[in-house]
């Protein structure tokens, strides 16, 4: 029903109209120019002293008004074909949810699953919704021609089948601050059994995530999952906010209502810094950069992820 | 007329002494070449930091500055050059010099409040300048402010948009003066279908400015009573939308893209008739596609914001009306080339800037074509594509019309001439230099490069580095043009009267004006 054997089932549409807008304008943009050089040369004051007083021509500006309409008007048709099915995604889509934050994305699966990459099966139709969970993020996906803004508190989405299996870039193409240009992702288009195998897998994640057998490893996923590690490194460089490394137990400066003041980072520290970043602002940091995780991480999770900064405490 | 006691308008004292005679005149001459001054300081700022944009672009990574300083520089440099430069542009500056001369007028309606329109330009390029030096650092929001990132940011938003928002208001007043002194300054015989093009387009760009920048202001005054109250209108976490800040944005800045491009075809279309040595063809179609330009130029804004989730009848007609408002500039096209048919064409260089006009005018409104279908727009939009495209139309279009009329009407106001030369030379260096910049960042856009990247990914380094490349020979071109400018203003020799032979009535006064411009108002037969 939606065969196509292009990255997606728009590109096809979408460069029609391409082809037609700068097709048109490509041979107005030659023979204007071509014609303004011509009367430069053969209307030049050498070759042409005496200039022939011309005011105007009706029958001239009916042509050259009423033929660019019918072109203009024909271009738009081929834009608006293009761009119609785009909004009508069909019912039986998987839905994925792109969570979009400063400045990662993370891909949620009916199931439970969740990838940093967007994984879909090749040949079926997949819809994305957007969910920005703090400015206005964007989805752009060259390969497929497909683009749409993530605005907190709206619901837009994309939707496509791909034919082509392959990795193709997914960047955020709205301007969201200083990581702006690093908040970008893949789409990775796998065959559908192994689109299955990975789906089941991951199915429930949280729950069985990494296992138990590494520790601090439920952690280490979860902060890769809900895009902390786009601002905390693990190997000490800053990146927006603090590293992690070996700071568990240290002493840390904070600002705490315009006040500063020095505290140790213990478990209850740590949390406090996920459910309410504000409270406690670290020193030389800036507050409202990290929005709360109140109602996206549980107490089990959190705990996951102090276990998790804990272990970057040995050499 | 006697020469030997003739006071042009430059030694002319007005009662006032040193800087005096400068800075409290209300000579329409004088308040116009205060603001072509301190236009083309503040835009040696802005190519500045766009020069160092590219620079940092040359390669993937680091290469001079970090993301956040990167972030700054183009806020920054979009503020300048929209709303102290293209925006105020040629009606401030020969809109301010040349509309009373060419109607025939002594001055403006109101010559006072024309020197307060000046001041508050200065006040609110001054309160933008601010927001770079106060402690929380230098905007980086885009010159958009886009609601909520331009809330959450830490950094001096607010003086920035006051600046914005002080600036507006001296947009406003000169376009009532303009339309004041349209309506009621024209000399005996001027009717309204014998004024010449360019005191035309300044007419339709005044309306523009009374009505549409209003908007502008009360949307900043929202952003400010938002950011500091938490009243939420825009603010999403407040219970705000804020696709309403975008529409209430482009409401104006729609519009104000006509405000920079409408007077510059006015001054394009002075200046292809008189180096073509005949009058302009077709003056009432450019007269009717230039108010309805200014008409249709109201409702095509939402065609910035074809991916935020509009409805279909609203992207259905955004898109239609913008196809539509292609069309009379697609006229004027026509008829500037038309002009050129069968006239003695004296290719000198202000006709040199004007043909590049329309051919990088050709080139960003083709373009523009693609941002006004859905279906491309929304695989090009807010890639590098739309800023090639937008500095075509601005930069190619604007830009070069404003050289262009600075070459025009340079011995005019100075009564010398510069040298042809370097004019030339420095004319080519900027046009090559320019699609150099320019052109690859349409094939970027096309393979999905995004705007506002600080880095970007390695299939896109090389288009990247020629573009860079680019700047460097725009700049240059740039300099030699300036130089040669000044030079020539400071010992250039005597120019006449009317050296181009144009026929409108600034060329029958002599040169530089006299403080009165004309002796006797003159009458039009
Ligand atoms: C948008 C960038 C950003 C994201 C995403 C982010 N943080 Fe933060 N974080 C910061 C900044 C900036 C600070 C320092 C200012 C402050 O304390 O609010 C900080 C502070 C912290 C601190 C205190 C660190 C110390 O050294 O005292 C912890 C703990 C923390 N974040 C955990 C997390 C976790 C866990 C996540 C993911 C669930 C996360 N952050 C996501 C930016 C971010
Ligand atoms: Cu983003």
């Amino acid at each position: 029903m939606y065969s196509t054997t292009d990255a997606s089932n728009f590109v096809a549409g979408v460069d029609t109209a391409f082809y037609i807008i700068l097709g048109i304008s490509g041979v107005f943009l030659v023979a204007i120019t071509v014609v303004m050089l011509y009367f430069v040369y053969r209307y030049n004051k050498k070759r042409n002293p005496v200039p022939t007083e011309l005011h105007g021509s009706n029958t001239l500006e009916i042509i050259w008004t009423v033929i660019p309409t019918l072109l203009a008007l024909l271009m738009f048709y081929y834009g608006w074909k293009g761009f119609y099915p785009q909004r009508y995604a069909p019912k039986d889509a998987l839905a994925v949810t792109a969570v979009a934050r400063m400045w990662s994305f993370s891909f949620e699966y009916p199931n439970g699953a969740v990838s940093n990459d967007l994984k879909v099966p090749i040949g079926r139709a997949v819809r994305v919704n957007m969910k920005a969970m703090d400015v206005l993020h964007s989805v752009f996906i060259p390969d497929f021609r497909i683009k749409t803004d993530a605005i907190p508190g709206k619901n837009n989405f994309i939707w496509f089948v791909s034919g082509k299996k392959g990795t193709y870039d997914l960047f955020c193409t709205e301007y969201c601050g200083v990581r702006h240009s690093y908040m970008n992702s893949t789409v990775n288009v796998m065959a559908d059994a192994d689109f299955d195998k990975w789906y089941k897998e991951n199915g429930e994640q949280g729950a069985t995530a990494g296992g138990t057998a590494v520790p601090g490893a439920a952690g280490k996923k979860i902060m890769e999952q809900k895009g902390c590690i786009a601002c905390h490194s693990s190997d000490g460089s800053k990146i927006v906010g603090p590293s992690f490394k070996g700071i568990y137990g240290e002493n840390v400066t904070v600002v705490t209502g315009g006040k500063d003041r020095t505290l140790k980072i213990d478990e209850e520290y740590i949390k406090r810094s996920i459910i309410d970043p504000s409270a406690d602002v670290v020193k030389g940091f800036v507050a409202g950069q990290m929005i709360s995780y109140k109602t996206e991480l549980n107490d089990k999770q959190i705990g996951e992820i102090i276990e998790y900064i804990k272990t970057l405490n040995v050499k | 007329m006697s020469t030997d006691n003739y006071v042009n308008f430059f030694q002319e004292k007005q009662g006032r002494k040193g800087i005096w005679t400068w800075l409290l005149s209300t000579d329409h001459k004088r308040i116009g070449l205060m603001y072509l001054y301190s236009i083309m300081i503040l835009f040696m700022v802005g190519l500045t930091l766009g020069i160092l944009m590219k620079l940092e672009l040359i390669a993937p990574g680091r290469t001079i500055m970090g993301p956040q300083t990167y972030n700054g520089i183009f806020t920054l440099h979009g503020i300048i050059m929209i709303f102290l430069i293209v925006i105020p542009g040629l009606p401030a500056t020969f809109g301010n010099f040349f509309l009373p001369i060419m109607i025939g007028a002594k001055d403006v309606s109101f010559p006072k409040l024309n020197l307060f329109s000046f001041y508050l330009y200065i006040l609110g390029a001054l309160v933008a300048t601010t927001s770079q030096f106060l402690p929380g650092g230098p905007p980086d929001t885009g010159w958009t402010f886009y609601a909520p990132y331009s809330f959450k940011t830490s950094t001096n938003m607010f003086p920035a948009v006051l600046g914005a928002f002080i600036l507006g208001f001296s947009s406003i007043l000169t376009g009532l003066n303009f339309i004041v002194t349209i309506h009621r300054l024209r000399c005996p015989g001027m009717k309204f279908m014998k004024m010449p093009m360019f005191p035309w387009t300044l007419y339709g760009t005044a309306w523009i400015q009374l009505l549409a920048t209003p908007i502008v202001g009360i949307t900043l005054l929202m952003v400010i009573a938002e950011r500091f109250f938490h009243i939420g209108f825009f603010d999403p976490a407040l219970g705000g939308d804020p696709v309403l800040y975008q529409h209430l944005f482009w409401i104006y800045s729609h519009p104000a893209v006509y405000i920079m491009i409408l007077p510059a075809m006015g001054a394009i279309s002075e200046i292809i008739p008189t180096f073509s040595r005949k009058g302009i063809f077709g003056y009432n179609a450019l007269v009717v596609s230039t108010m309805a330009i200014a008409i249709v130029g109201y409702f095509v804004w939402a065609h910035h914001m074809f991916t935020s989730g509009l409805s279909m009848v609203a992207q259905f007609t955004f898109s239609l009306l913008t196809f539509l408002v292609a069309i009379p500039s697609a006229i004027k096209v026509f008829n500037w080339v038309a002009t050129m048919y069968k006239g003695s064409i004296n290719v000198q260089v202000p006709f040199l800037w004007a043909l590049s006009f329309i051919f990088l005018f050709m080139i960003g409104g083709f373009t523009g074509l693609v941002l006004g279908a859905v279906a491309t727009d929304i695989h090009v939009h807010n890639t590098s594509f739309v800023v090639a495209h937008f500095h075509y139309i601005i930069f190619g279009g604007m830009g070069f019309a404003f050289f262009a009329a600075m070459h025009y009407w340079f011995p005019k106001i100075y009564g010398k001439m510069y040298s042809k030369t370097p004019a030339i030379v420095g004319w080519a260096l900027f046009f090559i230099g320019f699609n150099i910049l320019y052109f690859p960042m349409f094939i970027l856009g096309l393979q999905g490069m995004p705007r506002r990247y600080y880095d970007y990914l390695p299939k896109y380094a090389s288009l990247n580095a020629v573009s860079t490349i680019g700047s460097w020979i725009l700049a240059i071109g740039f300099l030699i043009v300036v130089i040669n400018l000044i030079r020539g203003a400071i010992k250039g020799p005597k120019a006449e009267a009317n050296p181009w032979e144009g026929k409108t009535l600034e060329w029958t006064i002599p040169s530089p004006p006299s403080l009165e411009n004309f002796e006797e108002i003159p009458e039009i037969s």
